[in-house]
């Protein structure tokens, strides 16, 4: 194979990086391997599963069955972005806490990337609209139920809107 | 009072941060990887296996095949060893297969530098067969002249065992009876854990260390023993945060094939990362069941006398065998008592992927066809469902003469209160009556039974370590295995209660096993860690405050019967004075220059009691009788498990279960191609396991009668929301359209026959084109 | 890590054009949802790809000068389901790629691949069929317009010729104009599934909103492509409002449609299910076009 590895060069986190990478690697290869963000679970590695869900320019998409080449110049997010600079855990992440929305957390970090582009748009959505947003990721332990819970009052409190 | 309390999960921060480390998180990037190549026929022989080609691959290290590996039969099944040999599992693996008994039995493992080459080179082995004959369903495989799957079992019977009570054949005589006699069937599903199964071995310090997404780290090191044939003191299992087990970990899977390829690749660091389809076809999945029950019942409803044979369907390899089928049978002559009983439930080896223990062990299985026949028989003699349990269903003060759990509370009819009460049920069931229209709606309801843990089947005990720190905390450890359901923050509330620490924080759960440093346990399965850890963690914490309190009194200079610890204070009990902090006392017990001891206490209790644990669910639905289709539109499961550690984990706990049923009921199954016994479905994508959008509110509620046999007065919950929810939705169906749907799940291609049959489909030009194609 | 011999990558529809004259073996990756799939199966293992997922150009949803909607071939689905011209023109192809997967999914799939993958199941397929789509492919020798009937040759094959990209899709005004429509996606459950049989229907009423003036039907896994019923639409056009008319309309379908036994649905299953799905749109587009089946 020719040009095997290609210089990327993007933004991570909020940092620009650079790395040489496999042209045959997925997007949850590179940041798993070169980049350390465990976070990006593997559960299908087709794209069903939802776990290695990241953020890319804004939207959610399963790293798995997007090529690590295609992230040249692009803002990617992971979990591991989303703690404050003095370790302050963001208002999702607390949610996901306070409502016991984790279980075996593998499904959770893919969850909660999903939960971040929903309430970035600053939109109010009913349960049923929450449920269809979230619908691209398989949780085998919770039954979504507190997962749905965490994700509409964090909506909610963003939007200022009582329980 | 820290027991009882919904406080959040010990793990919770590091899960939402992505700080909890998986097994591929651990993982060093210099590992080999192993893939294995499968048979790509159902049953056979394997002649030769060529290799020249793969092992041309770049990046290809060594390929074993099924000629390399040593002869040591093994079982897998996740229980306790037993010393007697009647009782032990039946050991019917090796590492890899000459005689190969499923599509995609494990035939060679190929070892590479990457995934690539080892896809490539899986690709490129080439293996030779000497086809047999198959068979996938288990009644087919009982008839003389079928496939012989294992040596010694005739008619691929693992085995056949039976209850007799009272006489059916005399008792069902009694003029006046009405028979109903019914064939009811499950089907096999799998797991399904987000997480697939993946493990990783190393040499270090002369051992094999094998680092693995397990339940049940303690059982893997036996059988890795066994199977690879080293004593089992030189195999070390690890098990970090796992992502779901279910029961499919629950069982040895792969890590005795990764520390065999490890230690003959002198100690190499190896993974073995099992892909999601093999997850489905290779690991382990729910015996499929198929149920016959008559029952000879008075016009009251009274049984007079009643029969169940059991059909399940154990796949190629032995497993867990006969105890998922003999778990469900157990139930039927408990749950609604009759004094004549015959039943009789084989397992019996089919050519399809091993069944294993999952969620529930045999009862979802049992509680969809014993309930489903509870709704049959009420409608064949026109009583309602409600009263009928009521009536007929294990009275307060059963007790069971093997397992001697009793029936110590008015469980069913308090649960049955609460969920009727939350769904309006009556007002449902009449509103319900007589629909005609193409969308109908119903309500149905289903109990369940339930037993804690394995004991007297198998052994039963929990051991604890508990060391006390500078600061007053103390360190626990069990061999109980945190797998999701937020056991570390159960033994954590326990644990501070137990001692009398201020905070379920001030005890740091340890919550990675390691065989060589975790005190025995068995691990994650049967329900069972919450109430046989009640035991340990209370046992060994009064160990504790004793030898804390000895030392209080050195320091205090007052009796230790006056002594206590309350909110990880030393108070003195006569008048409530605070004496000491245990931060203070602690310090002073590790630095103390005339008496200085580290306080620890380790123990183990063997428990020999089990507990019932019941409940129901109640479920609405909505037929779409053209569309051939059914939305659950509301739904509540009620439980007692006894009293609760965490009513927030344990709501959790039974939401997630809800879900799976819901899944069981309606959409989730294995599909095998009869032609060739080739997974036709083994994708999250084929495989049809419930998204955010395929159930409705999922309720859970409690009822709390405190557990006479444990210290904590609570008993099993993991696994029971899985158990009631597909016959309630079965009952409800029923309930809307009168059509008696007797095979799950109930997806639409179930429901377009069935409405066909029954004439409320009706399509005359599926008739007239079938004339013509004629 | 996919086991691909070549990746080619293109950053405009000129690059493209010369790597696929230049390696016209190569397999065209567009958002990957399917390839990239395939290809972990071992179905396209070892095959050279040609990147067009970062031309950006193709991406979008305008209006050409003759009243022509343009939806870019690299458009993803969640970016169509939200655009305003889809919304105020053709809103069920909104609707119906709103149904495709997950929202992941719909982010990184594009209407060009779904229709170049050249499956009977694709959300998008039948809807374009019921508007009777064209498909623009651009090429050495400049762009090519095909009616998207004749763009499926048979399961999984496209007219896709040699230096070919497919840069756009269009629906024509005559199509659009005053009607509307309704898709019905029949799966086994409510999301991340494939279509065990899809409808797409669409009505322009007459202007006394009393008659069928014209009625489009189109369904995915019907048959090995996705495809009309002519049959049934000759049938409606001209007939009143009535329940009754709609329920020949959908029995007529059968003339047409030729679904499969498969072990995802028998043939009696899924024709019963598209006759129920047929009668069901039409009742809906009608609804949506101000009329009703009574």
């Amino acid at each position: 194979m020719k040009d095997q590895y290609r210089l990327i060069e993007f933004n991570l986190n909020g940092k620009d990086v650079a790395c040489m990478v496999d042209c045959r690697a997925s997007l949850t290869d590179m940041l798993r391997n070169d980049f350390r963000m465990t976070s990006v679970k593997k559960g299908c590695e087709v794209g069903e599963c939802g776990a290695c869900n990241v953020i890319i320019d804004g939207e959610c998409y399963n790293s798995c069955i997007y090529l690590a080449v295609w992230a040249r110049g692009k803002h990617i997010r992971t979990l591991e972005g989303l703690m404050g600079p003095n370790g302050e855990l963001s208002d999702i992440q607390q949610a996901f806490i306070d409502e016991t929305a984790v279980q075996c957390g593998f499904c959770t970090p893919g969850f909660i990337m999903s939960a971040v582009e929903i309430l970035e748009s600053g939109k109010l959505y009913t349960r049923d609209e929450l449920r269809k947003l979230l619908s691209g990721h398989l949780c085998r332990c919770t039954g979504y139920e507190n997962i749905l819970n965490a994700v509409e009052k964090t909506m909610k409190k963003r939007l200022g809107i009582a329980e | 009072m820290i027991v009882g309390k919904s406080v959040p999960r010990v793990d919770a921060f590091d899960k939402v941060t992505g700080r909890a480390k998986y097994t591929d998180d651990l993982c060093d990037k210099s590992a080999l990887l192993i893939r294995v190549v499968r048979s790509t026929i159902a049953h056979g022989f394997v002649k030769s296996v060529d290799i020249d080609q793969a092992m041309k691959v770049p990046g290809v290290v060594r390929i074993f095949t099924c000629f390399d590996v040593p002869d040591l039969p093994f079982p897998t099944a996740g229980h306790p060893w037993s010393v007697e040999e009647a009782h032990q599992d039946v050991a019917d693996r090796l590492l890899l297969n000459q005689h190969v008994r499923y599509y995609g039995d494990d035939v060679a493992a190929v070892v590479a530098e990457n995934e690539v080459a080892c896809a490539q080179a899986a690709r490129l082995v080439k293996v030779e067969y000497e086809e047999l004959p198959f068979v996938l369903d288990p009644i087919e495989a009982m008839q003389d002249g079928q496939a012989q799957i294992h040596e010694g079992f005739p008619n691929n019977i693992l085995k056949h065992t039976s209850i007799r009570n009272g006489n059916y054949e005399e008792a069902r005589k009694e003029p006046g009876l009405i028979c109903i006699d019914k064939w009811y069937t499950t089907p096999t599903v799998q797991h399904c854990h987000i997480e697939n199964f993946i493990c990783y071995a190393y040499e270090e310090a002369g051992k094999t260390v094998i680092v693995s997404s397990t339940q049940i780290p303690h059982i893997v090191r036996r059988t890795v023993g066994q199977a690879i044939g080293v004593p089992w003191g030189s195999v070390r299992i690890i098990k970090p945060y796992i992502g779901g087990g279910f029961g499919n970990k629950q069982d040895t899977l792969y890590e005795p094939l990764c520390g065999w390829i490890c230690r003959q690749l002198g100690g190499r660091l190896v993974k073995i990362d099992i892909p999601r389809e093999d997850t489905f076809i290779s690991n382990r999945v729910r015996h499929a069941i198929k149920f016959h029950i008559i029952s000879y019942v008075r016009p009251d409803g009274t049984y007079v006398a009643r029969k169940l044979e059991m059909f399940s369907d154990q796949g190629a390899y032995a497993s867990h065998g006969h105890s998922i089928a003999a778990k469900g049978m157990g139930c039927f002559p408990q749950m609604y008592p009759c004094p004549n009983v015959e039943c009789d439930a084989y397992t019996v080896y089919t050519n399809k992927s091993v069944s294993g223990a999952m969620r529930g062990y045999g009862i979802p299985q049992a509680m969809f066809a014993f309930e489903s026949h509870t709704d049959d028989v009420c409608k064949a003699l026109g009583l309602d469902p409600v009263a009928f349990r009521r009536a007929h269903i294990m009275p307060v003060g059963f007790k069971d003469g093997f397992s001697k759990n009793e029936n110590y509370y008015d469980t069913f009819n308090q649960c049955m209160d609460k969920a009727i009460a939350y769904m309006d049920y009556w007002k449902k069931r009449e509103e319900f009556k007589d629909q005609t229209g193409p969308v109908r709606r119903g309500i149905g309801l289903s109990c369940f039974w339930y037993n804690t843990g394995v004991w007297p089947i198998s052994l039963e005990h929990s051991s604890c370590r508990m060391v006390l720190n500078q600061d007053g905390t103390i360190q626990l450890q069990v061999g109980e295995t945190e797998i999701g359901q937020g056991a570390d923050t159960a033994y954590a509330q326990m644990a501070a209660e137990v001692i009398g620490l201020k905070d379920y924080r001030d005890v740091h759960v340890v919550s990675n096993q390691d065989t060589d440093v975790t005190p025995f346990g068995l691990g994650a399965y049967a329900s069972r860690q919450t109430y046989m850890c009640g035991f340990s963690i209370t046992q060994t914490g009064q160990i504790l405050r004793q030898k804390i309190l000895d030392y209080a009194q050195e320091l205090t200079r007052m009796p230790v019967a006056d002594l206590d610890i309350v909110d990880s204070n030393i108070i003195r009990t006569t008048d409530g004075r605070v004496l000491k902090s245990l931060s203070d006392l602690a310090t002073e017990a590790f630095y103390s220059l005339t008496h200085s001891v580290h306080i620890t206490a380790e123990s183990t209790y063997q428990i020999k009691s089990n507990a019932y644990s019941f409940g129901c669910c109640v479920a609405e639905v909505e037929v779409d009788v053209p569309m051939c289709r059914c939305e659950v539109k509301r739904i509540i499961n009620v439980h007692d498990c006894g009293k609760l550690i965490n009513p927030a984990l344990a709501e959790a706990q039974v939401e997630g279960g809800m879900s799976m049923g819901i899944g069981y009921a309606l959409s989730e199954q294995l599909l095998y191609d009869a032609k060739t016994g080739r997974g036709l479905n083994n994708n999250l994508l084929d495989y049809k396991l419930s998204t955010t959008l395929d159930h409705p509110h999922l309720e859970a509620q409690f009822v709390e009668n405190p557990e006479p046999t444990n210290p904590f007065g609570t008993k099993a919950l993991g696994e029971p929301p899985a158990t009631p929810v597909a016959p309630a939705i079965r009952n409800a169906i029923l309930n809307a359209t009168g059509v008696a749907v007797d095979d799950i799940p109930m997806n639409p291609k179930v429901l377009f026959k069935r409405f066909t049959e029954e004439g409320l489909i009706h399509d005359p030009w599926t008739h007239e084109s079938l004339r013509e194609e004629k | 890590m996919y086991d691909m011999k070549e990746l080619y990558e293109a950053f405009s529809v000129q690059e493209a054009i010369e790597l696929r004259l230049a390696h016209p073996q190569a397999q065209i990756i567009a958002g990957g949802s399917d390839v990239l799939v395939q290809m972990r199966e071992g179905r396209r293992a070892g095959k050279e790809l040609i990147s067009i997922y970062l031309i950006d150009e193709l991406r979008g949803v305008s209006l050409d000068e003759d009243g022509a909607i343009r939806i870019g071939s690299l458009t993803s689905f969640s970016h169509i389901t939200k655009d305003p011209i889809i919304r105020k023109y053709i809103n069920v192809l909104g609707e119906a790629v709103d149904l495709v997967g997950g929202p992941q999914i719909r982010n990184i799939g594009t209407i060009g691949g779904n229709t170049c993958n050249g499956v009977t199941s694709a959300d998008s397929a039948s809807t374009l069929h019921a508007w009777e789509a064209i498909v623009e492919l651009t090429g050495p020798d400049g762009k090519r317009l095909v009616p998207i009937k004749e763009f499926y040759l048979k399961a999984s094959t496209v007219d896709i010729r040699e230096g070919e990209i497919q840069t756009a899709i269009l629906i024509p005004k005559e199509s659009y104009e005053n009607t509307y429509g309704s898709y019905y996606k029949y799966a086994m459950r409510n999301a991340m599934d494939i279509a065990t049989t899809g409808c797409s229907v669409n009505v322009r009423l007459s202007p006394d909103k009393q008659t069928f003036d014209r009625v489009r039907i189109a369904y995915g896994v019907a048959g090995p492509v996705p495809m009309r019923a002519p049959s049934a639409e000759a049938l409606i056009q001209g007939k009143p409002l009535t329940l009754e008319q709609a329920e020949a309309f959908s029995l007529e379908v059968l003339k047409d449609i030729n679904p499969r036994d498969s072990w995802r649905a028998p043939k009696a299953f899924r024709q019963h299910i598209a006759v129920e799905m047929a009668k069901r749109c039409l009742i809906e587009a009608t609804k949506r076009c101000g009329g009703e089946v009574k």
